[in-house]
């Protein structure tokens, strides 16, 4: 057990009547990932992170915690785990801090202490003593945070921690989230907000209608979607056509800012060479990888 | 450590009382007998000779008045009562979203569970017995701590009418908990607080019309509404336990299969609100 991986799920399925929610889902979250959950609306997240914390049962299939199944082993499989799915929910009729001490109770574990702490973390201490019906949208977010902190966990699961915040909300969201990671807090990240994932994660599933279509590294979900270059030179018209009979260069087309191409690195030196053999001088040559955004809708629109 | 189910419980209990709606039931509970004594002052009552032996002899003794609560407020409003709690208590959770919370804490859902059925349960009792307390001193201070008439016609010292008193709000908790049961499982499945406390009260009123149906005579000491009066049996000389415990074990074939379809709905259900 004390080597099992934070999230590991296998086969995962939940069936709504005639409605297939989650289809078949395998997930892979080690210790210390910043892992991005990344789908459209209705992929199937929630879903997903709803099965992972016990919450609802799944058609078929199982999911584990630091190799616990919330199923099997009840409420035991949350230790070292924290986190909310869809917005964070909150007694309104309770100050925040009654909320905290409420939720420390069912924690047990002497968590209760840690309430100064984790309401300084969010930055919540001077509205402590207010009622949480009177919170605004991005406060309950943090005090979110502030109840998942409470346990002490090693696995944070966060599902849209930063929707409905406004510009700086988000900025101190990932600037949270990224602290929380440099502590070596594992967290899964789940969103449909690009640039929030590639600012934050370092592994990604991207899932649609259910199913994963891409899990594993940020990186090499880039790298997999070609590694594009842009070229400006002393004449771009004849290193176009120079570019379409040279091999091992594909998509060679007119950018906005020059000459557009995907090669591999080891034809960039061939192609250098044949630009200057044939006068043509290189102003800029850039290497541009595909954003998450590119590789997301390629991967999610059919 | 983890937390044990009485902290839960506490917590529950906690949170009854920081919502302005667990007095709506309170509140009525204590104010419908201040109603009856100053409405009784008013008029200078001199006894209802047509009617029950208590209300025969209510200016006589201050006892007689939470004799004479507990008929009134047995057969429905007490009942409502406890399920403005017990029909809300799982269901309201769940349209808010606060269920999810508790549930990805440290307590199994079966402590959870217990929890809440104990809390709607002691909130029933507190009704109940906040309501024959104040029937007692508001009757008390009106018309005195003196002899009270048994239904049997028998004459008790004070003392032991007080005790007798409260003994008989204890028996009525049974059919009480019952509906407090029924309203938990109704909260449980339906998910939806108004529903299960609508559904909870109409039961009540389905049994009150069943028992008038004809032809069905057998029928009737099995239904949950007659158990609402079992407790006048503490009341009687010597004391007639048999509706007691006949009250006893009818309601245990309605509290505890509805108790455990709720555990058993609440330990498997889909989490998926809020």
């Amino acid at each position: 057990m004390a080597d099992a991986p934070p999230v590991k799920a296998r086969g995962l399925v939940k069936r709504y009547k005639e409605v297939l929610a989650v289809d078949h889902i395998d997930l892979n979250v080690n210790v210390g990932d910043v892992y991005g959950f990344l789908g459209p609306n209705g992929a199937g997240k929630t879903t997903t992170l709803r099965m992972a914390l016990g919450l609802i049962v799944p058609t078929e299939g199982t999911v584990e915690l630091f190799g616990r199944d919330p199923l099997r082993v009840g409420a035991r499989a949350l230790e070292g785990v924290a986190g909310f799915v869809e917005a964070p929910r909150f007694y309104p009729y309770l100050s925040a801090r009654k909320n905290l001490e409420l939720l420390a109770a069912l924690d047990g574990n002497g968590a209760k202490k840690h309430i100064d702490e984790v309401l300084q973390i969010v930055e919540l201490t001077p509205r402590a003593g207010h009622r949480v019906g009177g919170f605004s949208h991005g406060m309950r977010q943090r005090l979110g945070i502030a109840a998942a902190l409470l346990r002490r966990p090693r696995l944070l699961m966060l599902d849209e921690p930063a929707t409905g915040l406004d510009p700086a909300g988000m900025r101190d969201m990932r600037a949270l989230i990224r602290r929380l990671a440099d502590e070596g807090i594992t967290v899964l990240l789940s969103s449909h907000q690009l640039p929030e994932v590639q600012e934050l994660c370092d592994r990604v599933a991207i899932v649609d209608s259910g199913r994963v279509v891409y899990e594993g590294a940020l990186a090499d979900l880039r790298r997999q979607g070609g590694a594009g270059y842009r070229l400006r030179t002393t004449d771009d018209a004849r290193a176009l056509e120079l570019m379409r009979t040279q091999t091992g260069i594909e998509h060679a087309a007119n950018g906005e800012h020059g000459l557009i191409f995907q090669a591999e690195e080891r034809d960039m030196g061939a192609l250098s060479l044949a630009l200057a053999q044939a006068g043509i001088g290189i102003l800029a040559l850039t290497p541009e990888l595909a954003t998450l955004e590119d590789l997301f809708f390629r991967l999610t629109e059919t | 450590m983890r937390p044990s189910t009485l902290t839960v419980y506490r917590w529950e209990l906690r949170k009854l009382v920081s919502q302005k709606r667990t007095y709506l039931g309170l509140g009525l509970a204590v104010i419908l007998p201040l109603i009856f004594v100053l409405v009784q002052n008013l008029h200078q009552h001199e006894g209802h000779r047509n009617e029950n032996i208590f209300a025969s002899h209510i200016t006589e003794s201050g006892l007689a008045t939470p004799v004479l609560m507990l008929l009134f407020m047995a057969a429905f409003m007490l009942p409502l009562i406890a399920s403005l709690v017990a029909g809300d208590i799982v269901a309201a959770e769940d349209s808010n979203g606060t269920l999810k919370t508790i549930l990805t804490r440290s307590v199994d859902r079966g402590q959870v569970f217990a929890a809440k059925a104990l809390a709607a349960m002691t909130y029933g009792a507190i009704a109940v017995f906040s309501s024959a307390a104040v029937a007692s001193i508001a009757g008390v201070a009106s018309w005195g701590f003196h002899t009270v008439v048994t239904f049997s016609g028998s004459v008790v010292p004070a003392p032991e009418g007080l005790l007798l008193v409260f003994a008989a709000n204890a028996c009525y908790l049974i059919p009480l908990l019952t509906v407090v049961a029924i309203g938990v499982l109704l909260s449980t499945a339906t998910r939806n607080s108004a529903a299960s406390v609508v559904g909870t009260v109409g039961l009540v009123i389905l049994l009150y019309i069943v028992a008038q149906i004809p032809g069905i005579e057998g029928l009737k000491p099995y239904l949950l509404t007659e158990q609402f009066q079992a407790w006048q049996g503490l009341l009687r000389t010597p004391t007639d336990w048999t509706p007691i415990w006949h009250s006893a074990w009818v309601c245990a074939l309605y509290a505890v299969p509805s108790l455990f379809a709720a555990y058993l709905v609440f330990l498997r259900r889909d989490v998926a609100g809020g």
